[in-house]
């Protein structure tokens, strides 16, 4: 056994030991990892993702500070009860934008990957300020201070430049009216054109009812348009991925 | 070295042991490592592990040739068995679909108001209603259907109905929705704001609402309610019918009943003049197969449909 005396070479030096493990797991792990950036079945092109629209990613902001994730996830898997209870089950190109993603694996409350147009502005305003009114049984907290919060969108482009950063395509056209945008959307007066040219799919009105914009105003909008980008009649995921 | 025991305590036999620098015969051979003089027997490993190890590197082997496994240059080799997740999902949905085939269709040919005619028929849509409406109704309407009191979201247990209690009536709003923006067929109507908008200055509101408060059997001011009589016929009982009965077709809730949407104190009712109602009601076309919005229809109609 020749092979196996040279073996003792390494077995004896530690560095030459240490050079060589960190050799084999590298290679171990660009087997397993690279093949999913090129693959074609792990890269599904799908119709309909945008970036999110400023305030839309504002209201994200307040989901993850809120620890929303910590209740609900936004993903529903590939099974029959989730699809009867949720929806069409979700894609990863669904989160394409997501940084972080908001899958989550803990369910204390529903899934939210479709909630979009589920329920009326209302009816999430009123959920938030006190869930046990529209759903009894709910153990969810109140939220009602988000509508005492407002926002101005002051640091809005910084934040979707950060986005770009990391890989986002907010144009720089989106990031010149990103403030704009951002109080247009909830705003019922305002011109939404150039919103919804930027952002198609967008849902532009006054969310919380109320003049001000406020938290509440970012995070329903965020709300109505999860899970609605993608539209199911005309798009058939690849059944084999 | 000497050995510390105390003295009272006993010794125990003396025994021999093997000399260990002495070999035995039956040793097994070492692997020739040698640390600080300390040597490494070379025994098999036990047979039970040995096996165990080679039938996990078989299934794994087999299971690389059944299912998706080894990546290539443009997809992974999609294994033998065909396997997907999504396939499976989709198969799964497709058998149920098969096993439900024949109530489905039965409850797409039927009349919907013949489905409560047939007692088989209308044990399948309710109880397939039912599910459908835990998961996608009681949310607004209350998991029995009571809705919630006073906040815009209706009792549908009662025999008050705003756009009308038919099974097609119910089937039509379930289907399209209420004031929704998503269907072209939404039912839509829109109370005006009187206080808001200046369309009555806040004495004839007072009025109106003595008036409806008279209409509705509650207490009231009697000279205030009588001036709100003509207040109420120029501006209300065009949708809401000259007897407060309300009328289907717009959506317009009746006032001369105990029922209220929103509440039916003197507060309450002078809000809703002030700034009027807007109650909007997601529609379920796209959410939901034809044949479930039917059963949803069906068991929403058995709790308090009718007129």
């Amino acid at each position: 056994m020749s092979i196996l005396k040279h073996h003792k070479k390494i077995e004896t030096h530690a560095t030459l030991l240490l050079v060589l493990s960190f050799l084999v797991v590298t290679i171990g792990g660009i087997v397993q990892i690279v093949p999913l950036f090129y693959l074609e079945n792990t890269i599904e092109e799908v119709d309909g993702m945008r970036p999110y629209s400023p305030l839309e990613l504002a209201g994200r902001r307040i989901y993850i500070r809120e620890g929303c994730y910590v209740c609900h996830s936004q993903m529903i898997r590939p099974m029959r009860d989730e699809v009867e209870r949720y929806g069409h089950y979700s894609l990863a190109a669904e989160s394409m934008y997501d940084h972080p993603f908001q899958w989550g694996s803990k369910r204390t409350g529903p899934d939210l990957a479709r909630i979009g147009g589920r329920y009326s502005d209302d009816w999430h305003v009123q959920h938030m300020i006190a869930p046990q009114s529209v759903v009894p049984e709910s153990i969810m907290p109140s939220y009602a201070f988000l509508m005492n919060r407002e926002i101005d969108g002051r640091y809005i482009e910084d934040l979707m430049r950060t986005y770009r950063f990391v890989g986002v395509p907010y144009t720089d056209e989106m990031l010149a009216n990103a403030r704009a945008d951002f109080l247009a959307q909830a705003d019922d007066e305002a011109d939404h054109s150039g919103l919804l040219e930027r952002y198609p799919g967008a849902q532009a009105r006054n969310f919380d009812g109320q003049a001000e914009l406020t938290e509440m105003d970012a995070i329903i909008a965020y709300m109505q348009m999860l899970g609605t980008l993608v539209d199911f009649s005309t798009f058939v995921p690849d059944p084999s991925r | 070295m000497v050995e510390k025991t105390p003295e009272n305590k006993v010794q125990p036999a003396e025994r021999q042991y093997p000399d260990p620098k002495k070999k035995l015969k039956q040793d097994p051979p070492t692997t020739g490592h040698s640390w600080d003089g300390i040597e490494e027997y070379d025994n098999p490993m036990p047979r039970w592990w040995l096996w165990t190890f080679y039938i996990t590197i078989i299934w794994a082997v087999i299971y690389m040739i059944l299912y998706p496994a080894w990546p290539l240059v443009n997809r992974a080799t999609s294994g033998i068995l065909g396997y997907s997740s999504r396939g499976e999902v989709a198969a799964e949905i497709a058998s149920f679909e098969e096993r439900n085939q024949v109530w489905f269709t039965r409850l797409m040919e039927a009349e919907l108001e013949d489905i409560s005619a047939d007692p088989e028929l209308r044990g399948f849509a309710v109880n397939a209603g039912a599910a459908v409406f835990r998961a996608q109704c009681s949310q607004c309407h209350g998991a029995g259907g009571a809705g919630v009191q006073a906040a815009g979201y209706p009792n549908l247990l009662n025999d008050e109905w705003l756009w009308g209690g038919t099974i097609d009536d119910i089937h039509e709003t379930i289907r399209y929705g209420i004031r929704n923006d998503d269907y072209d067929f939404a039912r839509w109507s829109q109370m005006p704001a009187f206080g808001a908008d200046e369309l009555l200055d806040v004495e004839e509101i007072d009025q109106v609402v003595h008036y409806v408060l008279r209409m509705s059997g509650q207490d009231h001011d009697a000279d205030l309610a009588e001036a709100g009589a003509e207040v109420y016929e120029w501006n209300c009982a065009s949708c809401h019918g000259d007897e407060g009965h309300g009328d289907y077709a717009q959506g317009a809730p009746a006032l001369n009943t105990a029922i209220w949407l929103y509440g039916g104190d003197y507060d309450t009712l002078f809000e809703s003049v002030y700034y009027s109602r807007f109650g909007i009601m997601p529609g379920f076309a796209s959410r939901l197969r034809d044949a479930e919005i039917r059963a949803v229809a069906a068991y929403v109609h058995q709790l308090g449909g009718g007129q």
